[in-house]
């Protein structure tokens, strides 16, 4: 058994840094890479795409990134865990094997392809079978917005990952994988830790976390002494080194920038976070109130102390639907009197509105540059502000109440308070919005199957 | 003595649904008492007030010198619902680390805490 395995974060949600996957293959050894693409959203867009063409539903930017570390896998045994499946990893599997015969590499990557988060098709009969799918955070039942569901998928564990890993697959491909188990798998796979040690699968879930958004452990969006965080432009992505006792230790490639210390881990740690006793996975309960942390080197942090609880009977299910309309349109305007005439701006607008008689769920202002993001807690605003963005947002179920609410921000050019600038990106553009819907259901409802292909 | 947060400690938040987190750490361990025995839910909650609609809960982490707090009805319904530029929650820390505390001259001096 090898005594440390080293997994490298590639990608922090879809949208990351390009290069990062790259850049982890080769600055230095890394034994598996690890690509998060899933955001609680992500997989009703992806849905829309499979809705228009069959042949889509993953994400895309997994093609490139593949591309860019194919000679690792092929030459050096790097292995790749993805969940950039989506909602069609079947799909992606295919395109990945086509992209390894173009790149000379054609039946040299085993490509395991992990199904049965996907929901949606068997959502009725679920329903009718006493399932209700209640959201976690209203308490209703689907069937209220049932005929508005775009995907539903339950978020599934580290099985069939490691069942994956076990068959060889050098390239794992899912659909709604917790982002945790993406890191917890080749671990627990390498190690061969019981799908019972609660302890060592809940450090490995917590190496997940820590490395799950990339580079937000190793010194980006970092708060605490962030105008000394060495060259971000060359930031590096964090490395987990885990051992057999479940313990690890977090590092980054020699060479490169950002910084991986107690309090840039520890900030990675809280984020997004519940109750710390109880961070509920498929896997695994992991107590993060038992989380031990030391400097064990420069840009080095040792994990350690984790303990675990019994996984629970249930899966959370992420389940999107289409929740009405949006559009958001902005104005800037400058000194003398920036705030007040985007105030002024904002009456006349309302005003506006109103005469047309259009109704909105929610209409809300906001100032930016003097209380956007803090609000009333920014304090006095100083009056000499150079400009202020006025900020106007609308949301509706009546799409055409939103259209015509589009309309109504450029003639403030010309015909409302002066010194306004800022509107070259034209009208604002409608936006369905798809909600989120989370919900529980009886794991004994979701099966997994992992196939390879070649 | 007034002492700002943003002095003593370090946050990052996020979101889950319409409730933001903001998770508070202390920038040195042997201020981290201090600092949970001011930040009470209610302390929090009132530091808030006209910006959350909902409640707040706190959970402690002693081992990481930190607090976890959950701002409840924060995000304007959250996600893709939310019309907020901070849709997600990302500077609620920030928000937070805006709190100024009364503590007594002899503990602030004792604990080496930075006067506002």
């Amino acid at each position: 058994m090898k005594q440390v395995v080293r997994v490298a974060a590639g990608q922090g949600f879809w949208g990351d840094w390009l290069e990062a996957p790259r850049r982890q293959v080769e600055g230095g050894p890394v034994d598996y890479l690890m690509l998060d693409y899933l955001a609680e959203v992500t997989m009703s867009i992806l849905q829309k795409q499979k809705e228009r063409d069959p042949r889509m539903g993953y994400a895309r930017d997994f093609i490139g990134a593949m591309e860019s570390v194919l000679p690792a896998v092929v030459e050096r045994g790097v292995r790749v865990i993805a969940n950039a499946g989506g909602v069609n990893p079947v799909a992606c599997a295919e395109a990945i094997r086509a992209l390894a015969a173009e790149r000379g590499a054609g039946g040299k990557v085993r490509i395991g392809v992990v199904t049965g988060d996907d929901l949606l098709p068997r959502l009725d009969a679920l329903i009718a079978a006493g399932h209700p799918l209640a959201n976690m955070e209203t308490g209703e039942p689907l069937s209220t917005v049932r005929e508005r569901v775009l995907s539903a998928n339950a978020y599934i564990g580290s099985t069939p990952i490691v069942e994956a890993l076990g068959r060889g697959a050098q390239v794992v491909i899912t659909g709604r994988s917790t982002d945790t188990a993406l890191t917890m798998a080749p671990l627990r796979y390498e190690f061969g830790w019981a799908p019972d040690d609660w302890d060592r699968l809940a450090a490995g879930i917590i190496a997940g976390h820590i490395i799950e958004c990339g580079a937000q452990c190793s010194g980006g969006n970092c708060l605490i002494d962030w105008k000394n965080i060495p060259d971000l432009a060359n930031v590096g992505y964090p490395i987990v080194n885990g051992n057999p006792d479940g313990t690890f230790e977090i590092s980054k490639h020699p060479g490169t920038g950002g910084r991986i210390s107690v309090p840039s881990v520890t900030e990675q740690l809280v984020y997004e976070m519940g109750d710390p006793h109880a961070y509920i996975t498929p896997d695994v309960v992991a107590d993060f109130t038992s989380i031990k942390l030391e400097q064990s080197g420069p840009d080095r942090v040792r994990v350690f102390g984790i303990r675990g609880a019994p996984s629970t009977d249930k899966l959370k299910v992420s389940i999107a639907y289409r929740a009405g309309f949006k559009a958001v349109g902005t104005l800037v305007y400058s000194w003398p009197d920036a705030l007040e005439k985007a105030h002024s701006a904002d009456r006349v607008l309302r005003e506006r509105l109103d005469r047309l008689g259009l109704r909105f769920d929610k209409v809300m202002t906001e100032f930016v540059g003097a209380s956007a993001t803090h609000g009333p807690l920014a304090g006095q605003v100083p009056a000499d502000l150079p400009e202020v963005q006025l900020r106007f947002g609308v949301r509706g179920e009546d799409r055409a109440a939103v259209e015509r609410f589009t309309r109504e921000i450029a003639p403030l050019v010309l015909n409302g308070p002066p010194s306004v600038t800022g509107f070259a990106g034209g009208r604002p553009k409608v936006e369905e919005i798809v909600a989120y819907w989370p919900a529980l259901i009886d794991k004994t409802q979701v099966q997994t199957a992992v196939e390879v292909i070649a | 003595m007034k002492v700002r947060l943003v002095d003593i400690a370090h946050a990052r938040s996020g979101d889950k649904g319409d409730t933001a987190n903001v998770g508070v750490i202390a920038l040195r361990r042997e201020w981290y008492d201090l600092i949970a025995r001011e930040l009470t839910e209610r302390r929090v909650a009132d530091h808030f007030r006209g910006v959350i609609s909902g409640d707040v809960q706190r959970y402690e982490l002693p081992n990481l010198s930190a607090l976890n707090f959950l701002l409840h009805g924060a995000l304007d319904g959250g996600g893709t619902l939310s019309l907020k530029t901070d849709a997600q929650g990302k500077v609620f820390s920030t928000a937070l680390l805006r709190m100024v505390l009364d503590v007594p001259d002899a503990e602030a001096s004792s604990l080496g805490l930075p006067s506002a």
